[in-house]
């Protein structure tokens, strides 16, 4: 019989438990405050589950080694943060180019720079969406509670195989590091997606990059039956370069439309009082717990008054802010950074005069006092 | 099995300059997994980027073109998923140890179970003839155009002084030898380094004034000698060919099985 786990733990270590959870075969890091915890568990929990963990040379080694380590049949992992992060973009344009599920966690810190380390921001949003060069899209996701952490962690992984496409965990050091409840979901609770392998036998042709008629693309364990290219050059349908300019526009083509055209699959958020709403906030990660303590006070004294938590930043659920808010006379986007989905929201929304920003930059948590502030000042009202 | 059995001829002739050495290294290569009697499906080779790079494609094994400098990384997360195939890793010099030269001397610290090829032909080919940190002090290259000031390193001497537990040097020239040293180094169990100056006629040979392909090789005979000779005694400025270091030191792969033991009877 199944028993339920319950455990107080940090938001890194339910992102842990989550990656064993998901199938993590696979990891390797290299240290950085604030998401350093998440390779001290790993190197206890992978090696007890058959599992293997590195500790590699640099954060560029790390991603590398993963990137390897999924093409031969495992689910990977790899955790940093901001200048770790930035050290990642060039490998993982080649996961997104090669199209080879992993996972990656940036635990946000102060930026730019070596920034504020042990503090909390919101300031890489942009990053991970436009880290790497070229045109592409990617998969961002974000919690703002250790349970969610669980659960978007597991869909990490299932988009990752799903779309073969990298996956960006895009946590906070206030998440990461907080202690609370965690409730261990029982095995198959939580749907698990594996790596879709081809049924292509041994010694027939394989072509590593023809789509199914669904648009998936099935994977054959590299150094396995079947030998084939990976490059992370435009490429054919057998792996092998291509300058052809048909192959770079349907690759380029491919690699975009897989994800944008799944935004709805892809997009998780969580909505509190929206249904009367006409002021509502759009928050995320750990000032989503902050707006949230807003809503229910104000809610309590019959304001109307409500929350979208966006879990899905990218690709960025416009269709979804656009319906959640259409009634709203007042959108205040709660964030820790200048205002990076504050943007997106005001291209999202019908009217972007109403939206406003309420943040904080300092590397202190947005509190709800602050937001309370900031909202009489958005009202006219003085501090 | 034939040479053709091993590569992918519908990707010849190959891209590399008239006179490269790099077709040769290719040659020796295959000549080794054939003496061998590997298995195409038991081989896996990672590349980074650059001329040397290209050498992945050619080859109907598992083939994987990485990133400039980081294919000992990619391979180190296949090796230890995988422990049971045999990596080759060929490099340039400047991939492996100008942008990769982080990745190198780690992967031979940790003894990972593979096999580092150095295709050193002293300059970057690719984008036209830059010099690279083995070009060598006095050289010149499109962007030493008044003379290389920077100081190379022995390839040797740095796998040696970082952990490497197979160490070799051969030469395009010496095609016997370069095949002989790669079976070695295929067979040893730990990481292995052949660094094989390789010519490149093109721009190296062209702005030092070595000439052809033919004179450069010729060069490569006269400036090499076998490791621990006479000769060497009486000229240092002589390059060692041969086998430097081999020894037995714990393997990696092999390390973390143990972990995983020990993991499991503690949990």
């Amino acid at each position: 019989m199944n028993e339920k786990i319950i455990k107080f733990v940090q938001g890194n270590e339910a992102c842990v438990e989550a990656a064993i959870y998901a199938g993590l075969g696979f990891f390797a890091g290299y240290p950085i405050t604030p998401s350093t915890e998440i390779a001290e568990l790993l190197s206890v929990r992978l090696p007890q589950t058959g599992g293997k963990f590195l500790q590699m040379e640099d954060e560029i080694a790390s991603i590398c080694a993963i990137i390897g380590a999924s093409l031969t049949g495992n689910k990977v992992m790899t955790a940093t943060s901001g200048p770790g992060f930035s050290l990642m973009q060039e490998a993982l344009g080649y996961a997104v180019m090669a199209e080879i599920p992993c996972v990656i966690v940036n635990v946000q810190r102060g930026g730019p720079s070596t920034g504020n380390p042990t503090h909390v921001s919101q300031g890489d949003i942009n990053q991970a969406r436009w880290g790497t060069h070229g045109d592409h899209s990617i998969i961002v996701l974000t919690a703002s509670n250790h349970q969610d952490v669980f659960s978007i962690t597991v869909d990490a992984f299932n988009m990752a195989e799903m779309y073969r496409t990298p996956v960006i965990l895009l946590f906070d050091e206030v998440v990461a590091h907080l202690r609370e409840g965690l409730t261990i979901p029982e095995k198959g609770a939580l749907d698990i997606v594996d790596r879709l392998k081809t049924s292509v036998k041994r010694g027939v042709d394989f072509h590593p990059y023809l789509p199914r008629e669904d648009g998936r693309l099935p994977m054959s364990d590299f150094g396995g039956i079947h030998r084939y290219n990976v490059t992370g050059l435009f490429h054919d349908m057998w792996g092998f370069p291509s300058s052809d300019p048909k192959v770079v526009h349907g690759l380029l083509r491919h690699l975009v439309d897989k994800i944008e055209n799944n935004v709805y699959d892809i997009s998780r958020y969580k909505e509190y009082f929206l249904e009367d709403a006409r002021t509502i906030f759009v928050s995320y990660g750990s000032s989503a717990r902050s707006a949230l303590h807003v809503v229910k006070n104000r809610r309590a004294r019959g304001e109307r008054i409500g929350l979208l938590e966006l879990q899905t930043l990218w690709p960025f659920p416009a269709g979804i802010v656009r319906e959640k808010c259409s009634e709203a006379q007042c959108i205040i986007v709660v964030e820790m950074n200048m205002g990076q989905v504050l943007q997106q929201v005001k291209t999202a929304v019908d009217n972007p005069d109403k939206v406003f920003l309420a943040n904080r930059i300092d590397g202190e948590l947005i509190t709800p006092t602050d937001i309370r502030n900031i909202m009489r000042l958005i009202q006219g009202r003085g501090v | 099995m034939a040479i053709k059995d091993y590569i992918r001829e519908r990707f010849f002739p190959q891209m590399w300059c008239p006179g490269c050495g790099h077709g040769i290294i290719l040659n020796g290569l295959i000549k080794a997994v054939e003496e061998l009697g590997l298995n195409k499906n038991d081989i896996v080779m990672v590349s980074g980027i650059g001329c040397s790079a290209r050498i992945s494609g050619y080859l109907d094994f598992h083939t994987m073109h990485t990133l400039h400098g980081r294919a000992l990384a990619f391979a180190t997360g296949i090796k230890m998923s995988r422990p049971e195939l045999n990596v080759l890793v060929p490099m340039g010099d400047g991939d492996a140890l100008a942008i990769g030269g982080n990745h190198f001397i780690h992967a031979a610290r940790r003894n990972i179970d593979m096999t580092a090829i150095v295709m050193n032909n002293r300059v970057y080919g690719m984008t036209g003839g830059q010099y690279s940190p083995l070009s060598g002090y006095g050289t010149l290259a499109t962007t030493a155009p008044y003379t290389n000031i920077d100081h190379p390193f022995d390839v040797v001497d740095l796998a040696v002084a970082v952990g490497a537990t197979f160490v070799a040097r051969s030469t395009t020239y010496h095609i016997r030898q370069l095949t002989d040293l790669i079976k070695k180094a295929i067979t040893h169990k730990g990481f292995s380094v052949v660094e094989i100056l390789s010519q490149c006629p093109t721009y190296y040979g062209r702005k030092n004034k070595e000439g052809n392909a033919y004179e450069m090789m010729e060069l490569m005979k006269q400036t090499t000698t076998p490791v621990g000779s006479e000769a060497k005694k009486q000229n240092h400025d002589l390059i060692e060919t041969g086998v430097f270091v081999e020894t037995d030191k714990p393997e990696y792969c092999t390390e973390y099985d143990k972990i995983i033991e020990r993991a499991k009877k503690d949990n």
